[in-house]
């Protein structure tokens, strides 16, 4: 005989008064990804770990002249930051397929998009802003001028969250592919390269001690564009992946 | 009336026999107007006044970078009516456009890189036109390689169709490209509204080998067609008699 | 009592070039416990994930207390609780953490319900380990913890008794007998029998 009392079954009418807002699910999915970078971080430290050395890789194998680096130096930003970037994408939603909380996600009854817009927001948190705060760090052994360098974390951290955005819909279509990163790359490649372009433009400006105004709008204007229309996309190829 | 035909294209039997009674027209006409246009280009149109001989390289390389856009398009319309309305028929088609895509994709870019090293003294220059050129063979090969990574094809062709509809704003960006920037490319000069500017013994040919490039694409994409709806209907019954024939 | 019902109508579904689901149809009223049976690949996972609307069926359609589910699937989803295979739990958090982040994600949740779900699933002494550090089973009776935390009335199990020691199969059949009886609906995949009384109980074999 069971001893467990049975709370009554809801109708209808009672479950939809209890269902949580989206957004209270949505920093619930934040931190719970934030929680689980901070017990393992090891996921956080490889990008940063990988853009260190491919900025170091560049002086090293071109010109130790700063005067000369200092012109390559918004390009070798943002192609590290860009590689760093797709590095850290695969991890995204790999995770979660494996081990079934991607579908209890999108049987939870709550919007898929607001879930996955969550999930992107934790991932820039923990791989664009570290790599946005330690670019200058690099931008300086590059040659940049100490003026340029809050310049730079600002150009960088708005390109990383476009980047992020966009990246989520390449790392959707690619969940479950083994060793899916170098089809990622390719996938996420041309939406990525306008970011690039102007990214890597507003820096160079920037550096040079220009206005850098314009190119940066763009790249702002890329990032609400992102966010307004990539987790939406990102959601429906969640979707595609769980049929 | 109209919805029976468009249901009927949807049947991977109908469509594979249209297919097999269609190329034959597709192909020889291909060819014959291929053959006249080569010939209208080659030997019948006088030089150029500034390039001289040279400039015979567009009677390839325009269609070609028509072709590729033009390929895409299809290919991304035909994945955008698969994904909506699952019509297996249509993913078929897309699948069959990308390697022919990618070829002229391919074609344009290394017949450009060999116009512009006596045009402009370079193979090649980062202006947007030829960037986005570039980054549309990325999409392509992107494209098939997601294919080619799933095993199950229902899956592999949603995937395939989503990354073949979001890149389809590269299209757009490559032709209006020479509008918007400044770039070493020539504004066009054929599909300009009012007169064009070229003479019409060069633009005769030009417009033949468009067509003969577009037949020839038809001709390419429904043999494909056939072989692929052989590929994903190999297990239904109605492949034995269809094969037999 | 309960004005549960759920229905599938004529289901065809492919997976790949298999005809998995070849025009099965089933009916469930509240109170009802339909267990499914069949050899490994005829299509026991299928049918569940089918049912919970996440696969697309070439025909056929689920209907939820009457309506199709398409129509409205996130409130289909709310009445829903789905356990598949895996736990759906993460190494890296503690039982308690996982259930808050899992369950929560639907509804707000207290400390108080998900120590009393933990309890009510025999997991109360392992609550606050990191997952990691459980067994298979141990796993198996948080996620019971996190259906019980849904309060859905519909369950969706595919084989909810797997990695369970006798005292947890008793377990589950105790709880699922609990929600047939509160008017509820359980749709499970077995491999053996669940021992519940007749009364609730409707097999379903499925051919391969």
């Amino acid at each position: 005989m069971s001893t467990v009392a049975q709370p009554s079954v809801p109708t209808r009418a009672s479950s939809a008064a209890v269902r949580g807002s989206a957004l209270a699910a949505a920093r619930l999915v934040l931190l719970r990804d934030l929680r689980l970078a901070f017990r393992k971080p090891e996921h956080i430290v490889q990008p940063l770990a990988f853009f260190a050395i491919v900025t170091t890789l560049f002086p090293l194998s071109t010109t130790p002249e700063l005067s000369r680096l200092r012109e390559i130096a918004p390009g070798v930003l943002w192609v590290a930051a860009l590689l760093s970037g797709l590095l850290a994408l695969e991890f995204l939603f790999r995770d979660d397929a494996q081990d079934g909380t991607l579908e209890q996600y999108a049987l939870s009854g709550q919007s898929l998009t607001w879930l996955i817009l969550a999930k992107t927001c934790a991932h820039w948190l923990l791989t664009g802003l570290p790599l946005a705060l330690l670019a200058p760090l690099a931008g300086g052994a590059l040659g940049a001028p100490a003026a340029a360098l809050p310049s730079i974390t600002v150009t960088i951290a708005i390109g990383t969250v476009a980047l992020s955005l966009v990246g989520a819909i390449g790392a959707a279509l690619t969940i479950g592919v083994k060793r899916g990163g170098v089809l990622l790359s390719v996938l996420v490649l041309p939406l990525a390269v306008p970011i690039l372009i102007f990214g890597s433009r507003a820096t160079q400006l920037a550096i040079a001690g220009e206005s850098f105004v314009a190119a940066l709008e763009l790249l702002g204007a890329m990032a609400v564009l992102g966010v307004t229309l990539a987790p939406l996309a990102a959601a429906a190829a969640v979707r595609i992946s769980l049929e | 009336m109209a919805w029976t035909w468009f249901h009927r294209l949807g049947s991977p039997p109908y469509i594979y026999g249209l297919a097999a009674r269609l190329t034959p027209w597709f192909a020889w006409s291909a060819g014959l107007i291929l053959i006249a246009a080569l010939f209208a280009g080659l030997v019948l149109a006088p030089p150029d006044y500034q390039q001289g001989e040279g400039y015979r390289i567009i009677f390839i390389h325009a269609p070609c970078g028509w072709m590729s856009t033009m390929v895409y398009s299809t290919m991304a319309v035909s994945a955008a009516v698969g994904l909506i309305w699952r019509i297996k028929v249509a993913h078929a088609v897309a699948a069959s456009c990308a390697t022919l895509g990618a070829s002229f994709t391919a074609a344009t870019l290394a017949t450009g890189m060999l116009w512009g090293k006596p045009m402009w003294g370079t193979y090649w220059e980062w202006d947007p036109r030829l960037t986005f050129e570039l980054v549309l063979l990325f999409l392509y090969l992107g494209y098939m390689g997601l294919r080619a990574s799933f095993e199950d094809v229902q899956r592999a062709d949603r995937a395939s169709a989503f990354l073949a509809i979001v890149g389809v704003i590269d299209v757009p960006l490559i032709h209006y490209s020479v509008i918007w920037w400044n770039s070493l490319h020539q504004a066009p000069s054929v599909m300009k509204l009012g007169k064009p500017t070229m003479p019409p013994e060069m633009l005769v040919p030009l417009l033949m080998m468009f067509l003969g490039f577009t037949l020839f694409f038809v001709a390419v994409l429904l043999t494909r067609l056939r072989g692929e709806v052989l590929r994903r209907e190999r297990t239904a019954s109605w492949i034995r008699e269809a094969v037999l024939q | 009592m309960s004005d549960l019902s759920l229905r599938a109508e004529n289901l065809h579904l492919w997976r790949g070039e298999r005809h998995v689901l070849k025009g099965l149809s089933l009916a469930v009223q509240g109170g009802e416990v339909l267990q499914v049976t069949g050899a490994n690949g005829a299509g026991k996972t299928t049918l569940l994930r089918a049912l919970c609307g996440l696969l697309h069926l070439e025909e056929g359609r689920v209907l939820w207390g009457g309506n199709d589910v398409q129509q409205d699937l996130p409130s289909y989803h709310e009445a829903l609780a789905y356990l598949g295979h895996e736990p759906p739990l993460k190494a890296d958090l503690t039982a308690c953490e996982n259930l808050h982040y899992w369950v929560g994600v639907r509804r707000h949740l207290s400390e108080a319900q998900i120590r009393e779900a933990l309890q009510r699933a025999g997991a109360a002494a392992f609550g606050e380990r990191l997952v990691r550090s459980l067994s298979a089973g141990q796993r198996r009776r948080v996620a019971i913890a996190g259906l019980l935390l849904m309060t859905a009335g519909l369950w969706l199990l595919d084989e909810p008794t797997t990695n369970l020691d006798a005292d947890g199969t008793r377990l589950v059949a105790a709880l699922v007998e609990a929600h047939a009886k509160g008017g509820g609906i359980v749709v499970a995949a077995v491999h053996h029998e669940l021992s519940i009384s007749g009364e609730h109980l409707r097999r379903l074999e499925l051919a391969a």
